[in-house]
């Protein structure tokens, strides 16, 4: 009989409340943005420890509407407070441990071994779920989502069934717990009897020479191969205890019998689905420990105005935290008709790092996650596309410029109005004529299709192409312009601003060489 | 069961044992035994700045134990009057049956290492530990019973309270009774009639928490066996359930021995901690009578050559101190003759400025009294005709570095660095005695720094021998003391003769001119230079060189 039909209605999936949405809810393809954007490594890393769960589906699919983000974001907020995270995480635990017993159960050939494990499955289920339902009620969640969990919960939990099964799996496993036999081994002789209150002999003789204790001592300790199987000599005596105790031993064959299938779906799809957000936010603690700041995004289908505040790359700043680094945090505004961040400035000034953590924050908002930043106001993104110039050996110049136009039409033509383009130094290969031409004539076609577009080049014209462009330049530091600050701020692009400050670091600027000339 | 020798109501280490003789770092020990905020860099400018190594190896006589716990125990200084007291009569009591003394310290050797004898591999099996620890513990109870001996034989003549409260105990604890209990375990601990143990159904109803029983019954008889299988035919329940293995079931014979293994792991963990238990007592009592046969040891080396010893009196802490004949031991141990002896008396005075002639003893005296201290805080005969002086809060040093040639630019920074960490350490009621600090820059310099630092520690209730070639310093604190203050100053004969004396005397200010005049005009007779302004200047042949190298090293 299926345990779901015990609640009230189905479970709906934390990840998602509308039915309509749910083939989509998970994706078996990686999109092609992910390694450019390094979420490839971001997700790795979040889901380290959690394979068993095959989350990254999850990961893969961008939500395709603005609810679907909004509900995915209340159950977020839900899971950041303690309460919850910390019910779930011990509700996970014990379902683990769950899994854990009844697959030794299954491996397990002499009976008396295997009903027990599996009773012990069946206990840790019910201590599962009561936990996470009392835990739940305390913790009071404030989402549709876990609000929904909550009271199928409780429907579950008030179920007649689940009353039996949880009061008989405990009383016999009191029984079973109380049970003390004695063994006496001499020769090859075993006699198994009940246990009749013997001194324990360890006790008399510490207590004998307590008296001499100096200081706390540690006792050798011995660790006995741990294995989980018997041997016949075990099995033999397990056998005499059994007979020893009848009743309890044919009351928890009956039991195993007819509780073998126990497990509500319902509630084993939720244990995996709560990975996915204790996942995401276990990734973020140590960064917000470091001082960053996370935020909910307001997505809209399409906004007047988009902007970030103290945005940074994720995957970077996860390496810097580690390593005890300083992580730099840019803004970005866009108001209408501006539609392409045009990004320009010094060399390894952070321009990448700035284009990717706009890729991040639009996708990562679009999952319905909590995303690295202080404040975003974004348009809902369905997909993210990169044009990162590639490593791939091609064998000519022109081989190369081909593959990058090839690869820049495939995206276009996938592209819609709700799409993000991101351009790395696109066509950077060829000659700042050819470069300048490409690129004026790929941003004609994305301000035609009215796409979203960050482009980071060290083309300056770019910058001022038309109203829809905003430039934005990577800056740095005024007292020593070697110095790279990783600050990206909106500003007109400086054209050789920047090389003079160098040159003059350096005593080259015209002055200066001609004042060292002088004898 | 404590021996209580060194502290009436505690232990030297709380742990019970001194860290092992093998381990060389002292770092273990600076966390166990500092019951006066010995901390380590202290301790380490303690040994070299008192030279206490050489009185370590005087106590050891070249036994390396009692150079260990001597080490430990001599700068870890009593703050209390009573702790001194208490420790003093228990020194009384050994000087007078020294040999009592070292066969105790012999048994307590002995048991160790017969103990340290005994086979010991690695112990992977209960069983064979088992065995091993009944080995031991056949040892221990033999040991003990020496010692039971010596007590019940010596009691009667020990009259400190620390000697009879432990013969007392070892009389108490090791009685008949207990050694007839001792005896019984080992024989039970052949398990003669098979290994009866309980246990619980644990995980997968496999058995757990395996502890060995005492039985109260013996072994079934053959009739209750045939009981048994008379209820197994009869389908009424029986007490018990027998199964036998087959003569050739080899793996059942192992799964048998693990089982034993398994179910001995419990007494065998308990003997473990028992033998250890009884080992830190005999190591116990070995450190804290080595302490005393270390006192003993030190006291036929000097009292051999003819140099006095005397009990300290400990006085208030606010004094500072009077002694009579005070020499420095260490440098009498490591010379033929007898050392110098001095006078003094502080009187009111609470700091103590030594000047005077060079090599002309205020070193070895800031020394002598340093080391008195110390042997007087931790229980000791002093080396003085009398001593009586205020229980200090921690003696600290802070003496001049000679070496380290290649920091010579740091040098003012390290003495400033050390004397930072000091007066970290420093309390209200402590001692340290300066030699020559601050004399690595100018001495203008160097006597501003210091005269700051003398003012602040003065008035903070610090106790504080200085030792200075610093003239600008010693003047102004002879001008304006900051309390009662006592000068004195290392004789010099009017031949130019040191006595190694100090007398309580005034600064008196060196001349440079003298000197810079001699070289000039080529006059090398210094000792016949004339009185100057009614002082006498001093001879500074010693010096002028180290002068010379700092102005050099400054320039």
């Amino acid at each position: 009989m299926p345990r779901r039909k015990l609640a009230k209605g189905p479970l709906h999936s934390i990840l998602s409340e509308d039915w309509a949405d749910a083939p989509g809810i998970e994706q078996r393809l990686q999109p092609e943005c992910f390694s450019d954007l390094r979420l490839d490594q971001i997700v790795a890393a979040v889901i380290a420890g959690r394979e068993a769960y095959d989350l990254t589906p999850i990961f893969w699919a961008p939500l395709p509407s603005v609810e679907a983000i909004g509900y995915r974001q209340a159950v977020f907020r839900d899971f950041e407070a303690p309460a919850i995270a910390t019910c779930v995480t011990s509700f996970a635990e014990r379902m683990r441990g769950v899994r854990a017993l009844l697959e030794q159960s299954r491996k397990f050939y002499f009976p008396l071994q295997k009903q027990r494990l599996h009773l012990d499955a069946i206990g840790e289920y019910c201590r599962a779920v009561t936990g996470l339902s009392r835990a739940m009620a305390e913790a009071n969640p404030g989402s549709r989502g876990l609000l929904e969990v909550r009271r199928y919960l409780d429907d579950y939990m008030q179920s007649e069934p689940f009353q039996a099964l949880s009061a008989e799996t405990g009383r016999l496993q009191t029984d079973l717990a109380d049970i003390i036999y004695t063994v006496r081994i001499d020769g090859k002789r075993v006699e198994v009897s009940r246990y009749a209150g013997e001194r324990d002999y360890a006790a008399e003789v510490l207590e004998t020479f307590a008296k001499f204790r100096q200081a706390e001592v540690q006792g050798r300790e011995f660790t006995f191969r741990s294995r989980p199987e018997m041997n016949h000599v075990e099995e033999a005596i397990l056998q005499r205890v059994s007979r020893l105790y009848p009743e309890i031993f044919s009351g928890l064959a009956r039991h195993c019998e007819r509780h073998c299938d126990f497990p509500d779906p319902g509630i084993v799809a939720f244990d995996r689905d709560a990975q996915f957000f204790l996942a995401w936010l276990e990734y973020l603690a140590p960064l917000k420990k470091a001082g960053l700041r996370f935020c909910y995004p307001v997505v809209s289908e399409r906004a007047d105005a988009i902007r970030g505040l103290e945005m940074f790359d994720l995957a970077l700043a996860r390496q810097l935290v580690a390593e005890g680094g300083q992580v730099v945090v840019n803004d970005f505004e866009l108001h209408e008709p501006e539609r392409i961040l045009v990004v320009s400035g010094a060399n390894q000034g952070g321009k990448t790092t700035f284009a990717r953590a706009i890729g991040q924050m639009h996708y990562l908002a679009s999952l319905g996650c909590p995303i690295p930043g202080r404040e975003g106001y974004l348009s809902r993104v369905d997909q993210t596309l990169t044009h990162f110039e590639r490593e791939e050996r091609v064998e000519t110049l022109r081989g190369k410029l081909e593959e990058s136009l090839e690869r820049m039409r495939v995206l276009l033509e996938r592209a819609t109005a709700r799409s993000l383009l991101i351009m790395n130094e696109s066509f950077d290969a060829t000659t700042v004529s050819d470069a300048l031409y490409l690129n004026r004539q790929v941003l004609r076609q994305v301000m035609q299709r009215d796409l979203l577009c960050v482009c980071v080049t060290f083309l300056d014209e770019l910058a001022s192409l038309s109203e829809e462009t905003a430039s934005f330049v990577a800056q740095v530091d005024p007292q020593d312009p070697a110095k790279r600050t990783f600050k990206v701020l909106k500003r007109p692009a400086e054209g050789l601003a920047h090389a003079m400050a160098i040159a003059r670091k350096h005593g080259l600027t015209y002055e200066r060489v001609k004042e060292r000339l002088k004898p | 069961m404590k021996a209580h020798l060194l502290y009436r109501d505690r232990d030297l280490f709380p742990s019970g044992e001194p860290p092992e003789r093998t381990s060389r770092s002292s770092a273990a020990f600076r966390e166990r035994a500092s019951p006066v905020g010995g901390e380590s860099p202290r301790m380490t400018d303690l040994t070299r700045d008192l030279a206490l190594e050489v009185l370590y190896e005087a106590m050891a006589a070249g036994d390396a134990y009692l150079h260990e716990v001597a080490k430990r125990v001599v700068p870890a200084s009593l703050s209390d009057r009573e702790e001194i007291r208490y420790r003093q009569a228990i020194l009384v009591d050994c000087v007078s049956h020294p040999e009592v003394v070292r066969r105790m310290y012999a048994v307590a050797t002995s048991a160790i290492d017969r103990e340290r004898q005994v086979w010991g591999w690695t112990f992977r099996h209960p069983e064979v530990l088992v065995r091993r620890c009944v080995q031991v513990l056949e040892i221990f109870r033999d040991h003990l019973g020496q010692l039971r001996g010596i007590a019940d034989a010596q009691s009667a003549a020990f009259r400190s309270e620390g000697f009879t409260t432990l013969f007392a105990m070892l009389a108490r604890e090791l009685d008949d009774a207990f050694l007839g209990v001792m005896k019984e375990h080992l024989r039970r601990l052949q398990f003669r009639d098979g290994l009866l143990f309980s246990a619980r159904l644990g995980d997968g109803n496999r058995g757990t928490d395996l502890l060995i029983r005492r039985s109260s019954t013996p072994t079934p008889s053959l009739r209750e066996r045939a009981t048994d299988w008379m209820h197994q035919l009869m389908g009424s329940q029986p007490a018990s359930y027998v199964y036998e293995l087959a003569d050739r079931d080899e793996a059942g014979f192992q799964a048998l021995q693990a089982l034993r293994d398994e179910a001995l792991a419990s007494v065998a963990g308990a003997l473990d901690v028992s033998t250890r238990h009884i080992r830190g007592f005999f190591k116990m009592l070995r450190t804290e009578l080595a302490f005393y046969l270390g006192c003993l040891n030190l006291r036929e080396r000097l009292a051999g050559k003819g140099e006095p010893l005397s009990l300290p009196e400990p006085a208030d802490g606010e004094f500072l101190l009077q002694a009579r004949g005070l020499y420095d031991a260490s440098l009498s141990l490591s010379m033929a003759e007898r050392a110098v002896g001095n006078d003094v008396d502080t009187g009111q005075a609470r700091l103590v400025v030594i000047t005077g002639a060079n090599r002309g003893g205020k070193t070895t005296f800031l020394r002598s009294v340093g080391l008195a201290q110390l042997l007087m805080q931790c229980g000791m005969f002093v080396p003085a005709e009398e001593y009586r002086a205020g229980v200090c809060k921690g003696v600290f040093t802070h003496f001049k570095r000679e070496e380290d040639p290649t920091m010579r630019q740091g040098k003012l920074d390290e003495e400033l660095s050390r004397m930072s960490a000091l007066v970290d350490r420093l309390k209200p009621g402590s001692l340290i005695l300066l030699n020559e600090s601050f004399a690595s820059t100018n001495e203008r310099e160097g006597s501003e720094i210091a005269r700051q630092i003398v003012r602040a520690l003065t008035e903070g209730g610090i106790k504080l021998l200085v030792v200075t070639h610093l003239f600008d310093l010693a003047e102004s604190l002879l001008r304006s003391p900051p309390g009662p203050t006592l000068f004195l100053r290392a004789e010099r004969l009017p031949d130019g003769h040191r006595t190694f004396k100090l007398r309580e005397g005034a600064p008196l200010p060196t001349s440079y001119g003298a000197d810079v005049y001699a070289r000039v005009f080529g006059t090398n007779e210094s000792s016949a230079s004339p009185v100057q302004g009614g002082a006498i200047v001093e001879d500074r042949s010693g010096e002028s060189e180290d002068n010379d190298e700092r102005r050099a090293d400054q320039s």
